[in-house]
């Protein structure tokens, strides 16, 4: 049975103090504005320091206050990255706005059901 | 490798052979791995820009488009070379599916050097010119290992062409290519006599990439197809009608050559990560390398690597004379994705901890040697074919 394509956990704000609060795990996240629109995706994968939790503390320090965000342990963390663009962009037409600024390239195309 | 056409095969590699190792070894080593150190370790790709300007050196080397027949503009290198500089260009982290991140060009679908001329003008040219990149479709949800009885996608005659309904599954690059070769039922009542091949447009309507399908491989992943009332001409047809499964087992037997290449580079790589390592690192006042129990396993690397090796040279060697070469393709895949799968077994516990990190590339090619007992025939449909040809084809 596959696993659910969209993330649908609940978001979380965006701060320091909760992100110092996940696992230091490998995986994947994303970063909405306050009205819940996905502006990026990211992965934690083999070369950060601390997973899933430095990553989001650099997101928060870089990014500052009213922004959410909601992680997915995973160890496959590149192809549920590469999934989870190519979900977004069948959705929504378009990558998240920061990803679109640095496109990862040869990027597929998906028609999920 | 020099070979007579008697029976004696000399597996030594001649004096032009050993100059092209050489340069390929310089290449993954001077340019490669350098980079990849910075990449993430399940890294599939390059930064275009690299890709991009590694492209001109292995075109400035030669070497670019080595699996392009000659008569295509391929750099005419015989499938023996091919095989020991696949062998080199394997021996990095991402080498085992990507090797050299596809720096030395590719051929694309070997079955499409079978399209008729429009197609070829369609199809094949635009793929060696780099600008047209295929997926493979041929396994269903139904199975994958018997692929003659297991494929359901059906196609039916309508409006002078074919409308295909069905699923694959296991398909890479799906996503990402513009077109796919996919094999379908057309005679329902004719086993593998009913099985017709097809080019289908990746933007042809009622064509879905529904999904991705992760696997070991996080650095990349399958894809689920659907063919949902996909109406495509006759021009879209390859080869003949009822004949598309001659057109499958000839690409399966082919490709476990080059699929067992791979394999035997990266068991080399590790091997040699291991020996370095036995001899630098001391446990309880020794050696590991003066340790027996690590000698042992070494050697076992060693037979296993030279086992592997042996098998597939015999297989090239016997598909460059034009001789049948199934049963040796066959031993070739099976020698070498099993003892591959020891040998990089056996290096990650000579590593201990270490050899279970993302630090050391041990651990990626462990997942991903994994796959290759099962890809392009498991192990055991490799027995069934060995044990064919040894007892009688008439065993069912």
């Amino acid at each position: 049975m596959p696993f659910k394509v969209r993330l649908d956990k609940p978001w979380r704000p965006l701060t320091v103090e909760e992100a110092t609060r996940l696992p230091g795990q490998l995986g994947v996240y994303q970063i909405a504005d306050a009205a819940g629109t996905i502006l990026y995706i990211g992965q934690a994968g083999g070369r950060s320091p601390f997973g899933l939790r430095s990553e989001l503390q650099r997101e928060a320090n870089e990014r500052g206050t009213g922004q959410q965000f909601r992680v997915e342990v995973n160890q496959q963390y590149r192809s549920r990255w590469f999934e989870l663009l190519m979900v977004h962009k069948a959705d929504h037409g378009s990558l998240p706005a920061d990803n679109e600024k640095n496109p990862p390239p040869n990027l597929g195309r998906l028609s999920p059901a | 490798m020099r070979a007579t056409e008697d029976a004696q095969m000399d597996f030594e590699p001649s004096e032009e052979q050993q100059m092209l190792i050489d340069q390929v070894r310089r290449f993954v080593r001077e340019e490669i791995i350098p980079l990849e150190a910075g990449l993430d370790p399940d890294a599939s790709e390059l930064d275009p820009a690299d890709h991009a300007r590694l492209v001109e050196k292995t075109k400035a080397m030669g070497l670019f488009g080595i699996d392009i027949p000659k008569e295509y503009g391929g750099p005419d290198i015989d499938i023996v070379t091919r095989v020991l500089l696949a062998i080199e260009m394997a021996q990095h982290r991402a080498g085992l599916y990507v090797p050299c991140y596809g720096t030395f060009g590719g051929a694309g679908l070997a079955q499409i050097f079978e399209a008729n001329a429009d197609q070829k003008e369609r199809y094949l040219y635009p793929t060696l010119r780099g600008e047209k990149k295929a997926f493979f479709g041929l396994t269903e949800p139904s199975g994958g290992s018997d692929p003659a009885r297991a494929i359901q996608t059906r196609a039916e005659r309508k409006d002078n062409g074919w409308v295909l309904n069905g699923a694959k599954i296991f398909i890479s690059n799906a996503d990402r290519a513009q077109y796919g070769i996919v094999f379908a039922r057309t005679d329902a009542s004719k086993g593998r006599a009913g099985i017709t091949c097809f080019i289908i447009d990746s933007d042809t309507p009622g064509f879905h990439v529904r999904r991705v399908v992760h696997t070991l491989r996080s650095s990349h992943y399958a894809t689920e197809l659907e063919f949902k009332d996909c109406w495509v001409s006759d021009h879209q047809v390859l080869g003949e009608v009822n004949k598309g499964f001659a057109v499958a087992n000839d690409r399966l037997t082919r490709q476990r050559i080059p699929y067992a290449a791979g394999c035997i580079g990266v068991a080399i790589a590790a091997h040699e990560m291991a020996i370095e390592w036995c001899k630098m690192r001391s446990t309880f006042g020794e050696k590991l390398a003066n340790r027996q129990a690590v000698q042992w396993m070494l050697v076992d690397n060693e037979i296993d690597i030279r086992t592997a090796r042996h098998f597939t040279l015999e297989a090239a060697e016997k598909a460059r004379r034009g001789l049948p070469f199934k049963i040796e393709a066959s031993i070739a895949k099976l020698t070498a994705s099993e003892g591959g799968g020891r040998v990089v077994d056996r290096s990650m516990q000579i590593h201990g901890g270490m050899g279970m990190t993302k630090d050391l590339p041990l651990e990626r090619w462990y997942r991903e040697m994994r796959i290759r007992r099962v890809g392009e025939g498991p192990s055991e449909v490799q027995r069934m074919v060995i044990a064919r040809e040894i007892l009688g084809s008439n065993l069912r």
